[in-house]
């Protein structure tokens, strides 16, 4: 297999990690201030993700120099394609990290609330213009001929774009109820089951509209065809799951589904994607692919050896540090002040 | 002003803020792992409340330079999208090396570490702090061997038009990188050492404690002792390697106009780049021959003829760096580190005389070292990083040829103000909380009693 295929395959799945885990601690942020009727309650919400969310975070850190080494013109095509996207995320990512590590440290209300809207804020920004960053990145962006991004920054916010936008916020805010349904006890834990069950419809109906229309507006479905094949089933069949799950109250299931929803829908935009990886709508000529957009093969190939050694021991640390934090997140734990 | 001045100063502003807190947490995370295994070693509370109230300030600075260097990663692609598709081959793999091997490392394990005082065996949780030291060390490594290859291109070939990489094993053993990578970790044990001397100094001032504060002073001396002095010899390595390697840079610091045999060293000199002469200058004679190539008679290249090399290797064009800016910077980041050598040896010396206790005069000194060592770690960083220019790849890449030519002005303007404003409330915060954290002492602990270090 060629080098490139392996490098494509493995940005894939430390964005799709990323979605995956970086996905529930957005939720998390974007409910805290929904669900939590008191301090206790909003503190015990970004408990559940006190130790996890900046390990989750350096998904995207490796994703993005990953594509630095790997792919150099998808990164510098990408990058300063999407500047103001990027700073958006960016500052949100600054602001939230701050909002969660700040917020308890002083007492005062402003303090405290002003960490509140630095949290939702910083987690719901991020968790759209994932969405419209990558709906564009499918549809095709007015690239020339020199690898650079030809069009007006404001073209990235058309309708079917933020339509995707929409469909990562709520997929992300529910996968975050259904987490957080997980690691909280007694009323708390009551009101984030009631927001999930809620939530379901709403975000298939986004979904579903968003998957239809992708047939017109991007590059997905031109090999696939009316049947969409065994991928987006799978998909599909586990958003039916996480409603199933959630009225059974298997939680931890309904969690796997919301999860195998969002790996699966992200393996189909990056499958649909092979071997293009940014293309262009100007000319066929300028797609960036993975062979035309990639490092030398002497790069990838120290690259994968440092990644098939380090990915799987990284993924026992992270595991493991899960597990040690295994317990819910009562109002006990939280100190009176 | 165009793109190029804005990305510039765009890249300026936010790699010195961000390395603000980057060398402090270098120092920092290895100190409140030391005071965490003499509480391991000795079960005495006192290095336990020590290693709470220092981890604690660690969290807090630790914090900055993560969401800081998020932008470092991004801002390449944004700013800079020619000069990553020309480095990318190479510059790209040791920042994934990086992110695999430390990022991780470190934020899984300082999860673990503040949150698992009440869940971790008492050795499995001390290895998460070291983890976490080592971890922030290693990623150093790493940036540095970016760096260096800016600095001194080795083991690539031209293809196409971008740099790609012919043999990694000569950019792992960059002889640059093994002068940079030691002078720049040392210089942020010596700025985790000031902070902790300076923070027990002012707890001893205000009587808070002092029994408990003249332990960690006593571990910070030592601590910043060594570093500092290894900081000056591997510095003084660091500089004969760029008379090799980066003439123009050595010249520029050392405001050499003509070709000196034997040279000397200049003291003191108002600058004037435009008309390429230096007023009021006092100079030690032969000075510069001995620091540079440990002879007396030796000869030392001047500007004016590097720049004439360089017109005929390259073209016409100005290949002269700011000359004035790296001349002071390096002058005032050579005396910032005797200074912390004068001091962290007479805090010994007091030590020595049991009077480190009561010579308040000497922690209101270190107190104020806290901030001089940034002065240092910047002014140092701007010598070797405005002394490449004009190129961004030394002799390879322009800087004016690396900037996006798909980024409007406008597009920078709106970054740097965004960035403006939310760096400068970080600081304010981030300064506040130090202050608070710091005036407060070392938390209360009782035997047999486990708390995390914070819940959020």
């Amino acid at each position: 297999m060629d080098l490139q295929i392996i490098w494509f395959v493995l940005i894939a799945v430390l964005f799709i990690g990323y979605f995956f885990l970086e996905g529930f601690d957005f939720g998390v942020g974007i409910l805290m201030p929904f669900v939590s009727k008191d301090e206790t309650d909003r503190r015990v919400t970004i408990n559940t993700i006190g130790p996890f969310w900046d390990a989750n975070e350096v998904w995207l850190i490796t994703a993005g120099g990953a594509m630095f080494a790997a792919f150099p013109h998808w990164y510098a095509t990408l990058f300063s394609g999407f500047y103001l996207p990027l700073l958006l995320i960016l500052l949100a990512l600054i602001v939230r990290a701050v909002g969660f590590e700040f917020r308890s440290k002083l007492h005062h209300t402003w303090w405290r609330k002003t960490a509140d809207h630095f949290i939702f804020w910083g987690s719901a920004v991020p968790a759209f213009l994932w969405g419209v960053a990558f709906t564009n990145i499918v549809m095709g962006l007015p690239i020339g001929s020199d690898m650079n991004f030809t069009g007006a920054l404001l073209e990235l916010l058309n309708p079917y774009a933020l339509l995707g936008g929409v469909a990562s916020l709520l997929l992300f805010t529910l996968h975050g109820a259904i987490f957080l349904s997980l690691r909280t006890t007694d009323e708390l834990c009551e009101r984030v089951e009631k927001v999930a069950k809620w939530l379901w419809l709403p975000v298939g109906i986004v979904l579903l509209i968003f998957a239809v229309s992708g047939y017109r507006y991007t590059v997905l479905f031109d090999e696939f065809g009316i049947i969409p094949g065994t991928l987006p089933m799978i998909a599909i069949v586990s958003f039916v799951a996480v409603y199933l799950f959630i009225r059974i109250n298997r939680n931890g299931w309904a969690f796997a589904a919301t999860g195998s929803t969002i790996v699966f829908g992200s393996i189909v935009v990056f499958q649909g994607l092979f071997p293009l990886v940014m293309p262009s709508t100007i000319s066929e000529e300028y797609h960036l692919t993975i062979y035309n957009a990639s490092s030398s093969d002497l790069t990838l190939t120290i690259m994968s050896v440092l990644a098939l050694i380090f990915i799987p021991i990284i993924l026992a640390y992270q595991g493991w540090s899960y597990w040690v934090f295994k317990e819910r997140v009562t109002r006990d734990a939280i100190p009176k002040d | 002003m165009e793109a190029l001045e804005l990305a510039r100063w765009q890249f300026g502003i936010t790699t010195v803020y961000h390395f603000i807190f980057v060398p402090l947490t270098l120092g920092l995370s290895i100190l409140v792992a030391i005071l965490q295994t003499f509480y391991y070693k000795t079960g005495d509370l006192h290095y336990k409340r020590l290693t709470k109230y220092f981890g604690k300030l660690f969290v807090i600075i630790f914090t900055l330079g993560i969401v800081t260097g998020i932008v470092q990663e991004f801002q390449f692609g944004m700013n800079w999208s020619e000069y990553s598709r020309f480095v990318g081959d190479i510059f790209g793999i040791p920042l994934a090396i990086e992110a695999l091997t430390a990022f991780f490392i470190e934020s899984t394990f300082l999860g673990l570490w503040i949150f698992g005082w009440t869940r971790l065996s008492k050795p499995v949780h001390l290895a998460c702090i070291w983890l976490v030291a080592i971890a922030s060390n290693l990623s150093a490594v790493w940036i540095l061997m970016a760096n260096s290859w800016m600095q001194v291109p080795v083991g690539y070939e031209l293809v196409g038009g971008r740099a790609e990489l012919a043999d990694f094993v000569a950019i792992l053993m960059n002889e640059r990188l093994l002068v940079q990578m030691p002078h720049t970790i040392l210089g942020g044990f010596i700025t985790g050492g000031m902070f902790v001397l300076g923070m027990s100094g002012w707890m001893i001032l205000r009587n808070k404690d002092p029994e408990i504060f003249l332990k960690s002073a006593k571990i910070a001396l030592v601590f910043t002792a060594v570093a500092s002095l290894l900081t000056a010899t591997t510095g003084h390595d660091q500089a004969q390697d760029t008379v090799q390697s980066q003439p123009m840079k050595m010249a520029a610091m050392e405001g050499l106009w003509d070709t000196e045999e034997p040279a000397s060293f200049s003291l003191f000199a108002i600058i004037d780049q435009e008309e390429r002469t230096s007023k009021r200058e006092i100079r030690l004679p032969y000075m510069l021959s001995v620091l540079a190539h440990n002879n007396l008679t030796a000869e030392v290249r001047g500007l004016n003829e590097l720049q004439a090399e360089m017109e005929e290797k390259h073209g016409p064009g100005d290949y002269m760096p700011p000359v004035a800016i790296i001349y002071w910077s390096f002058r005032i980041m050579v005396g910032l580190g005797m200074i912390f050598i004068f001091v962290s040896f007479y805090g010994l010396w007091l030590w020595w005389k049991n009077k480190l206790g009561t010579r308040n005069r000497f922690h209101k000194v270190a107190v104020s070292m806290i901030f001089f060592t940034f002065v240092a770690n910047t002014a140092g960083w701007i010598v070797a990083e405005m002394g490449r220019q004009p190129w961004v790849v030394y002799e390879l890449l322009l800087t004016a040829d690396g900037v996006s030519p798909s980024v409007y002005s406008s597009s920078i303007w709106i970054s740097m103000a965004a960035f403006g404003l939310v760096y400068g409330l970080l600081a304010a915060a981030a300064f506040y909380l130090v202050w608070y954290f710091g005036k407060q002492g070392a938390p209360e602990e009782t035997e047999g009693v486990e708390k995390n270090l914070h819940t959020y």
